[in-house]
């Protein structure tokens, strides 16, 4: 019932309408992507790697000098591991979940097939790989101390057994009878055979395509003289047997380098380190864009209401009441704001355009972004007239016959 | 007059004071997210040899599957195998030319008090000096004689011989690196690089080369690399296997002086790749390429989309504070038109009405961009903490001050322009009337 009128003022200052309402579409625009951004980055960050991150933590050891007997030193390193207090598994492992580089190489079903079926990342770990990574066998059993065999690092990998996860025991079999499958490591014969599916175990690179590929190979083979080594702990002993296996390793050998001990926690916040950055830097945007807009409301508004002083007193001398001044403020503002978020709308969508071309495997926005996004920006708008309409409510009648 | 109407504007500015800070302070925010995105993303992709970027170029060859590209965009792979680096050096067709290939090895310090450690070498030839131009403060590179001869000799980065010899000249003195000796021939002084442009196969931002040493002299040593390996075929077990297969782990830089000379070494590729279909290889369709070092730097994606979009963003930020600071400006100039009426009145032209706005918006401006300046240090701080990578490119040189401070201004002059052309529409005569 108000509507009209508001609409016919507003009409006569269409410029400052069109600039709050254009700020509240592109705020809208901004804000709406920016969330979904950063939803996105929180979703990634939350995937479980299949590891018990709390207690487990890794290293590597690189030999020099001739004579450096990397195998011996190898086996000498995980008796010494296993005995020493508060471990609970040991193996060693070429690489790590998260940790950025390792061995991938493709999974086939078919000798010389043209392309691989699976990308999978590669563990070449001994049998206490399943207990030390802390993932759980679901089917099929565990290696046997015997299957781990001593191998030459060279260009083929072919194991007799091997173990996957079971996202992709699903790619490969998809009927679920992966376990006592063949399937070809590389593209030649020998096959291996699945004897093993653990529930989870992510890929070394956390922006893999596929990330819950891995296989686990049972080998001794050192890179060269370089061995790392993957150790889990009794609970909450993790910090307390990082001392400790630094002090022992010193000791052990004196023709090597122990590289600095990182836990699985720093590792999962390194691999992720630019997802976090993205999403403060974001929420960072969002929370000025709002504060600006809800000045500039703040500014206009209150322009607004000295502009009109006279007029409001006028209405206030014809009979109108303090709510009917207040609500004629938070009803214009309501005004203003939905124009701007019906543009704002359309805005959202080239600026979710313009995203897609710039990210790698960036999704469209959902629609139910909008919404939300509707329905904060007209709560900021409300909060944001408040003071000014309630300092409009105060003036009082005796202004309009005042001055003129 | 000009000192006049700064007088006026920044009287005008004291007088609402709430206002005239949320119009200083919206410019500002939007001065800083913009810079602080914009100098990331100037830097990360700035071109880091720009005096002979353009004779620089990478070597792109594809030895990769028959069956399946390398990339699913059809490029080559961003490596070459051992077998072409090295055909490809031995037939020297370039004006100058590199292979090389990253490698983590251990150091063993003479000094008793200080442990083994691994270092990062580059693994390359005597070309590399004169191609990617390292400043020296002892020495120089090693020669082409070294390179054949397979000389144990290293040059090692300033970091590095801080750390072994105290930062000094250190020429001439043997430094003990996975059990062998080498003769330290220079040592590199302070080599400011914003990207390891030079290999970007490991990130180009990671942790920059510890030392450089002889190719020849790390494959007689069966030195593995620590770069990426990619194989799509199995080879035979054993590093002379190894070195004959089609795994691609090297990295190759050709300088050519001229565009003549480009387009010489392209069909001496060509030829090469041709030569080699006939032995079985390179069975994909020819698709050699030699991009320069800024294509070669786009094609890697150093500038990562996450910068871009923040770019972006931090842009459309700074719209809002524009619209914000042009409502703002409006509503103020709007306010005084009885003013504007009264000037008017005694005389003063529009032109003389349009100026006064015009450095009061100025002014308002200016401030926001020294603020806008202030909080972008603060900003790239931020960033150097949020990424920590980003050290070398989270920094504001004098360009980007200078950019800071005229977009700011420029922004609040462009803000102003719209309310002083209204103020300028105000009737003398109507507004007196009203008074």
């Amino acid at each position: 019932m108000e509507i009209r009128p508001i609409i016919s003022a507003l009409m006569r200052s269409k410029v400052a309408m069109i600039l709050i309402g254009l700020q509240v579409a592109l705020t809208l625009a901004i804000v709406c992507n920016s969330l979904f951004i950063i939803s996105q980055r929180f979703e990634r960050m939350q995937r479980p790697s299949g590891m018990n991150e709390t207690d487990t933590f890794y290293f590597g050891s690189s030999g020099f000098g001739r004579g450096y007997d990397a195998r011996a030193t190898q086996k000498a390193d995980l008796q010494l591991l296993r005995q020493l207090p508060g471990v609970a598994a040991v193996t060693p492992a070429w690489s790590v979940p998260l940790s950025g580089g390792g061995w991938d190489s493709g999974i086939s079903l078919q000798p010389r097939q043209k392309t691989a079926t699976a990308d999978s990342a590669i563990y070449i770990v001994d049998d206490a790989a399943v207990n030390t990574f802390g993932t759980h066998l679901i089917a099929g059993r565990d290696f046997k101390p015997e299957e781990v065999v001593d191998t030459a690092f060279g260009g083929s990998l072919h194991p007799a057994v091997v173990i996957v996860t079971k996202a992709l025991a699903d790619k490969l079999f998809p009927a679920g009878d992966a376990v006592g499958k063949q399937i070809y490591m590389d593209q030649d014969p020998p096959t291996s055979t699945i004897i093993g599916v653990v529930d989870r175990l992510q890929h070394m690179r956390a922006e893999s395509s596929s990330i819950e590929y891995s296989t686990l190979v049972p080998a001794y083979m050192p890179y060269d003289n370089f061995t790392r080594y993957l150790v889990r702990t009794e609970p909450g002993r993790r910090d307390e047997v990082m001392k400790s296996v630094e002090q022992k390793l010193a000791e052990s050998n004196r023709n090597r380098i122990v590289s600095k001990m990182r836990t699985l926690e720093q590792t999962r916040r390194d691999a992720y380190a630019d997802d976090r950055a993205m999403m403060i830097i974001l929420g960072t945007v969002i929370v000025a864009l709002l504060t600006i807009t809800a000045l500039g409301i703040v500014g206009m508004a209150s322009f607004w209401v000295a502009q009109r002083t006279k007029q409001i007193g006028t209405r206030r001398a014809l009979g109108a009441t303090r709510f009917d001044i207040l609500r004629y403020f938070l009803t214009e503002n309501f005004v203003i704001t939905t124009l701007g978020l019906l543009v704002g709308g359309a805005l959202t969508y080239v600026l979710s355009l313009w995203l897609l071309t710039h990210t790698d495997g960036a999704k469209l926005l959902p629609w139910y972004y909008v919404p939300i996004g509707f329905a904060c920006l007209w709560l900021l708008g409300q909060i944001a007239v408040l003071g000014p309409a309630t300092r409009a409510s105060r003036v009082p009648p005796a202004v309009a016959t005042r001055s003129v | 007059m000009f000192s006049y109407y700064l007088q006026l504007g920044l009287r005008s500015l004291r007088r609402n004071p709430i206002l005239t800070a949320l119009m200083v302070l919206g410019i500002a925010l939007g001065i800083a997210a913009s810079m602080t995105t914009l100098t990331v993303m100037h830097l990360m992709g700035s071109d880091p040899i720009p005096w002979k970027s353009s004779n620089l170029h990478y070597v792109q060859m594809d030895n990769w599957d028959p069956n399946s590209p390398y990339n699913p965009d059809g490029s080559p792979p961003d490596q070459v195998t051992y077998r072409d680096a090295v055909a490809l050096m031995e037939a020297g067709k370039a004006d100058k030319q590199v292979a090389m290939f990253k490698l983590a090895l251990p150091v063993q310090p003479v000094n008793p008090e200080l442990k083994p450690f691994r270092a990062l070498a580059r693994v390359t030839y005597a070309d590399f000096f004169a191609m990617f131009e390292p400043p020296f403060a002892y020495g120089g590179g090693w020669n082409h004689d070294q390179d054949a001869q397979h000389a144990r000799v290293v040059v090692l980065g300033n970091g590095i011989n801080e750390k072994l010899f105290g930062g000094q000249n250190s020429v001439g003195k043997t430094v003990r690196l996975d059990g062998n000796d080498y003769t330290i021939v220079g040592v590199l002084g302070d080599w400011k690089l914003r990207s390891r442009y030079y290999d970007l196969t490991v990130g180009a931002f990671a942790d920059p080369d510890d030392m450089f040493m002889p190719f020849t002299t790390a494959i007689d040593l069966k030195q593995r690399s620590s770069g990426n390996n990619s194989c799509w075929t199995s080879s035979a077990d054993g590093w002379d296997a190894y070195l004959q297969s089609d795994c691609v782990w090297i990295q190759m830089w050709v300088q050519l002086d001229s565009p003549a000379r480009l387009a010489e070494y392209q069909s001496f590729l060509d030829a090469y790749v041709n030569e080699q279909k006939k032995s079985g290889r390179f069975q994909r369709p020819l698709n050699n390429r030699l991009p320069d070092v800024n294509t070669w730097m786009a094609d890697q994606k150093v500038v990562s989309g996450d910068v871009k979009v923040q770019t972006g963003l931090g842009f459309a930020f700074l719209a809002v504070c524009l619209v914000n600071t042009i409502g703002l400006l409006l509503a103020k100039f709007t306010r005084k038109a009885g003013e504007i009426g009264l000037r008017r009145a005694l005389g003063a032209s529009r032109r003389d009405i349009f100026g006064q706005f015009l450095i009061e918006s100025g002014v308002v401006g200016l401030s926001g961009g020294m603020i806008g300046l202030l909080l972008t240090g603060f900003g790239l701080i931020a960033v150097r903490a949020l990424y920590t990578n980003y050290k070398t490119v989270a920094q504001l040189d004098w360009v980007m001050v200078a950019t800071t401070v005229l977009l700011a201004v420029a922004a609040a002059v462009l803000a102003g322009l719209y309310p002083t052309w209204r103020a300028c529409q105000v009737a003398p005569a109507a507004q007196l009337k009203t008074q």
